[in-house]
């Protein structure tokens, strides 16, 4: 037998022992997972200089959202699978200079809300007199989620609501009323769509569509035969539902060219964001998947999309996606990707991401990036879902918001253990919704707070969650951002499942300065989609991209905002054209929208 | 971690290979016998990890498998004055590499010099009672939640791949001569999953869909099979895998995930102490 030595064993228990302590103290006491103390509305003001005060009866929203109702051989996991569908969308349909706001239910006999801005703090729902009433029934499907897109240049944008079941295409009649044109549109007959966004994937100059499948197209949830519905694998499923990629034909048609252009996956699609990823004119797409890696296609030329996410350091480890946004947290000028996932304490830990694009994505082939979630901080949310950037108290650096919460159902229970059970079976078992167990009330991630990070301005994020906004636990799903009152400040909408939607007004009391864009494109497509904004000043400098559709089920406001901190003069701003025109404004009068036409 | 008791067990099998031809490399692998049980581990990685995917990060596995292996070399030269074989700290980092998740590198380094500590911790008689990556895995699951998960979801459902870990697995555990255990340990999951999917009312298929994912792989071929912490005798050895399982029928009643961790992290140091008491311990050549 092997006698040990007494000191050197004694020197190895006391470090064993520290350890055993270390690790248990790490998580109880959330040593390394920031704070989280309430604090009052004034002293969040005074430590912040802002806070995000709920607004929703003020401003006259009394929307709420439902889910939809299943087959009932769905039944017993009904809300694991109904578990989307609240959506917010950002638009000035009217054109009258403020913004609106759209949102989606998802029970079949509910209504879907569009509330016209009322320019005094209120909104209207104008739903009905606009005629965009009784979208959601079983036989045409339910709301999933809308994206607005002027994709006949009119001026005024029109609206796609994707569904599980038929999306249905608005053509926006200037501002007045909607005229449903699904039926010319070509669109297809059934997706059981999550996410949608609105690009020109060719440049030339019309808005196209893209559509992901979240469950296969084929599955009609409401009248299903089979129960082999869900995900076959939980980190490698490619049983989702198809995509597609839409072109516009201008003659308010659209072409079905998803396998041409190589776009033949079938995984569970979440969210998709566009932006010109590698710098040559045409945008790329960013795809999250649930259940699978996610896909990045670069754009060539036009002409159609290689997937190259492992060779671009973004698809490598599956994990959950659940959206995809851009910022710039930095202000390296270069576009970055947030994607969140699910993280939920001793489950399952896949943290957000943050991929920034490294300095020799210009000397590869595909742009490269890494992911900085975690030294920024921002990885750690919890079960979330929708995120956005924002300059929340216009020091000059984004903040972000991220949307958490899955089932909250009852308190003190946890659906995890079931779902743990099932979901590490072979395919045959996880696949078919039978073997899932009955979730009988339980919660599931449920009552998370929304994650809201402040922008150190070093490359770090502070935590501020539990002190800029009262303690709200709804079932967070998508997040716009929009200086709803034309303030100069940008505002948080929050869309929740089965519950209200979030209007929280940001009480910015801080005299920083500011400067918003509205672009309006000639040769490009009229909203200018995939216009790039550079703004320079005080040795700064931050990009932006103009997207119809990113996060997850959302869309910000079509103005770009940046805040400039307490500088008093930007130097230039360039911006960057989809058509490839370039328009530099130099010393522009900051504290103001500027209204940008492209040059013809 | 089965691969951890390859030592004696491959040892002794490779003595009696009766098939004529083989002798040379019947002398090859006695000679190099400590190099076989890394082998099998690593072989079993590359497999997962071209077929699954199943690290997140090359870098956690490389710094779980370097603690693991600094952490035996100092204390086996300040705590115990030897030169130790470092294979089985080897292994024991690439089964915290593997059962471990976390976007963050130090609870690799944590739990890997957990697990090789707790040797030279908790030892009886000379010996040490639990199994390392059981020890360090289970703490770690267990204590530090907001840190790490573990493996249980998070594999695809590849079936080639499966098939043939399962084969690789059963040749093990054959070989090792440790069949009875898996066997006992597989026979008593189903049955009690039978018996709770009769209590809490869900799908007997439900029951019984952890053993088909990967988890259970590794922990009914390479960790409940460890001979440097299992029992000496047969019978006992069947009837610490009945008792495991029974724990963790009671654990999962009580919707415990990482239930057959926290079984084995239970009875196996109970076993193990029992077991030294009655029996004098024979010299083992020891891996883990």
């Amino acid at each position: 037998m092997q006698e040990v030595k007494k000191i050197p064993w004694l020197v190895t228990v006391v470090i064993f022992t520290f350890l055993l302590v270390f690790t248990a103290f790490s998580s109880r006491k959330n040593l390394l997972h920031g704070e989280k103390n309430m604090v009052q509305k004034q002293e969040a003001i005074q430590r912040f200089g802002f806070y995000l005060e709920p607004v929703n009866k003020q401003a006259g929203i009394d929307f709420r959202h439902l889910p939809p109702e299943l087959d009932p051989k769905l039944k017993h996991i009904e809300p694991q699978i109904a578990s989307m569908g609240a959506s917010v969308s950002v638009v000035d349909f009217d054109q009258d200079g403020w913004d609106d706001l759209f949102f989606t239910s998802s029970r079949q006999g509910t209504q879907d809300a569009l509330y016209r801005n009322l320019h005094n703090g209120k909104f209207e729902n104008v739903t009905n007199q606009v005629g965009l009433e009784n979208l959601n029934d079983s036989a045409t499907g339910v709301s999933m989620g809308a994206v607005w897109g002027d994709y006949d240049n009119d001026g005024y944008p029109d609206l796609l609501i994707y569904k599980w079941g038929r999306p249905e295409l608005f053509h926006n009649d200037h501002g007045k009323r909607f005229v449903n044109v699904t039926d010319s549109s070509g669109l297809p007959q059934w997706v059981n769509a999550n996410c949608a966004i609105w690009f020109d994937f060719n440049n030339d100059g019309l808005l196209d569509l893209f559509i992901g499948g979240y469950y296969s197209e084929k599955l009609n949830l409401f009248h299903t035969s089979t129960t082999k519905v869900m995900p076959e694998s939980f980190r490698y499923a490619n049983n989702g539902g198809r995509k597609y990629l839409l072109e516009n034909m201008g003659n308010g048609k659209f072409k079905d060219v998803t396998e041409q252009y190589g776009l033949n996956s079938t995984r569970w699609v979440l969210g998709a964001g566009a932006a010109d990823l590698n710098g040559d004119g045409y945008p790329d797409l960013f795809i999250a998947d649930d259940y699978n890696v996610n896909e990045l296609y670069i754009n060539d030329h036009g002409k159609k999309f290689i997937e190259v996410g492992r060779q671009s350091g973004i698809g490598n480890i599956p994990k959950s996606g659940m959206c995809v946004t851009f910022g710039d947290i930095q202000n390296t000028g270069k576009i970055g990707i947030y994607n969140t996932t699910i993280t939920e304490k001793g489950v399952l830990v896949q943290s957000n991401n943050y991929w920034q694009p490294t300095d020799e994505s210009s000397a590869n082939r595909y742009p490269q990036f890494v992911n900085l979630a975690q030294l920024a901080g921002i990885d750690d949310a919890g079960w979330s879902y929708g995120a956005q950037f924002g300059d929340l108290n216009n020091d000059g650096y984004q903040d972000l918001y991220v949307a958490n919460g899955f089932i909250s159902a009852q308190k003190g229970t946890s659906y995890w253990y079931d779902y743990a059970k099932v979901t590490s079976g072979n395919k045959a078992i996880i696949e078919d919704a039978r073997n899932w167990p009955a979730m009988n009330g339980k919660s599931q991630s449920g009552y998370e707070h929304d994650k809201v990070w402040l922008n150190n301005g070093d490359g770090t994020f502070k935590d501020i969650s539990y002190q800029i906004m009262p303690d709200m636990t709804y079932d967070g799903r998508a997040v716009a951002m929009a200086d709803l009152w034309n303030r100069g400040v940008l505002d948080v909408i929050v869309a929740n499942q089965n519950n209200i939607p979030l209007i929280l007004k940001n009480d910015l009391q801080l005299h920083h300065h500011w400067i918003e864009f509205d672009l309006r494109g000639t040769i490009s497509n009229a909203d200018a989609a995939g216009a790039e904004v550079l703004v320079e000043w005080s040795g700064k400098k931050q990009i932006q991209v103009l997207t119809d559709g990113c996060g997850f089920s959302s869309q910000n406001s079509h103005r770009l905002h940046f805040g400039l901190g307490d500088s008093t003069q930007v130097d230039r701003v360039i911006i960057k054209w989809p058509s490839g025109k370039i328009t530099t404004l130099v010393h522009p009068q900051i504290d103001m929208l500027h209204v940008v036409r492209e040059p013809k | 971690m089965l691969f951890e008791s390859l030592n004696k067990s491959i040892r002794e099998n490779v003595m009696t290979l009766k098939v004529p031809g083989v002798q040379e490399l019947r002398e090859l692998l006695k000679q190099h016998f400590r190099y076989v049980p890394p082998v099998f581990i690593t072989l079993l990685l590359l497999i997962g990890q071209l077929s699954f995917g199943i690290l997140d990060s090359y870098l956690n596995l490389i710094v779980a498998v370097c603690t693991a292996i600094i952490t035996e070399w100092l204390l086996s030269h300040f705590v115990l004055g030897i030169r130790k074989n470092l294979a089985s700290a080897y292994i024991s980092g690439i089964s915290v590499g593997i059962l471990i998740r976390s976007p963050m590198v130090w609870p690799y380094v944590i739990t890997s010099m957990l697990s090789i500590m707790s040797k030279y911790v908790f030892r009886y008689r000379g010996r040490h009672i639990w199994n390392p990556s059981n020890f360090g895995v289970s703490w770690m699951l267990f204590m530090a939640p907001m840190d790490v998960a573990g493996l249980s979801i998070q594999w695809g459902s590849n079936f080639l791949a499966l098939i043939v870990i399962w084969i690789l697995g059963l040749v093990i555990v054959n070989r090792a001569r440790r069949m009875h255990v898996t066997i006992a340990y597989v026979v008593s999951f189903v049955i009690l999953a039978y018996v709770r999917s009769l209590i809490t009312g869900d799908t007997f298929m439900a029951e019984v869909a952890p053993i088909t994912g990967p988890m259970y792989q590794l922990f009914i071929f390479f960790m409940i099979t460890d001979p440097a912490t299992t029992v000496s005798t047969r019978r006992g050895r069947i009837l610490v895998a009945i008792l495991v399982a029974c724990v963790e029928f009671f654990l999962r009643l009580d919707s415990f995930i990482y239930a057959p961790f926290y079984a084995l992290f239970i009875v196996g140091p109970i076993a193990r102490f029992i077991d030294l008491k009655i029996h004098q311990p024979k010299p083992v050549a020891q891996i883990a």
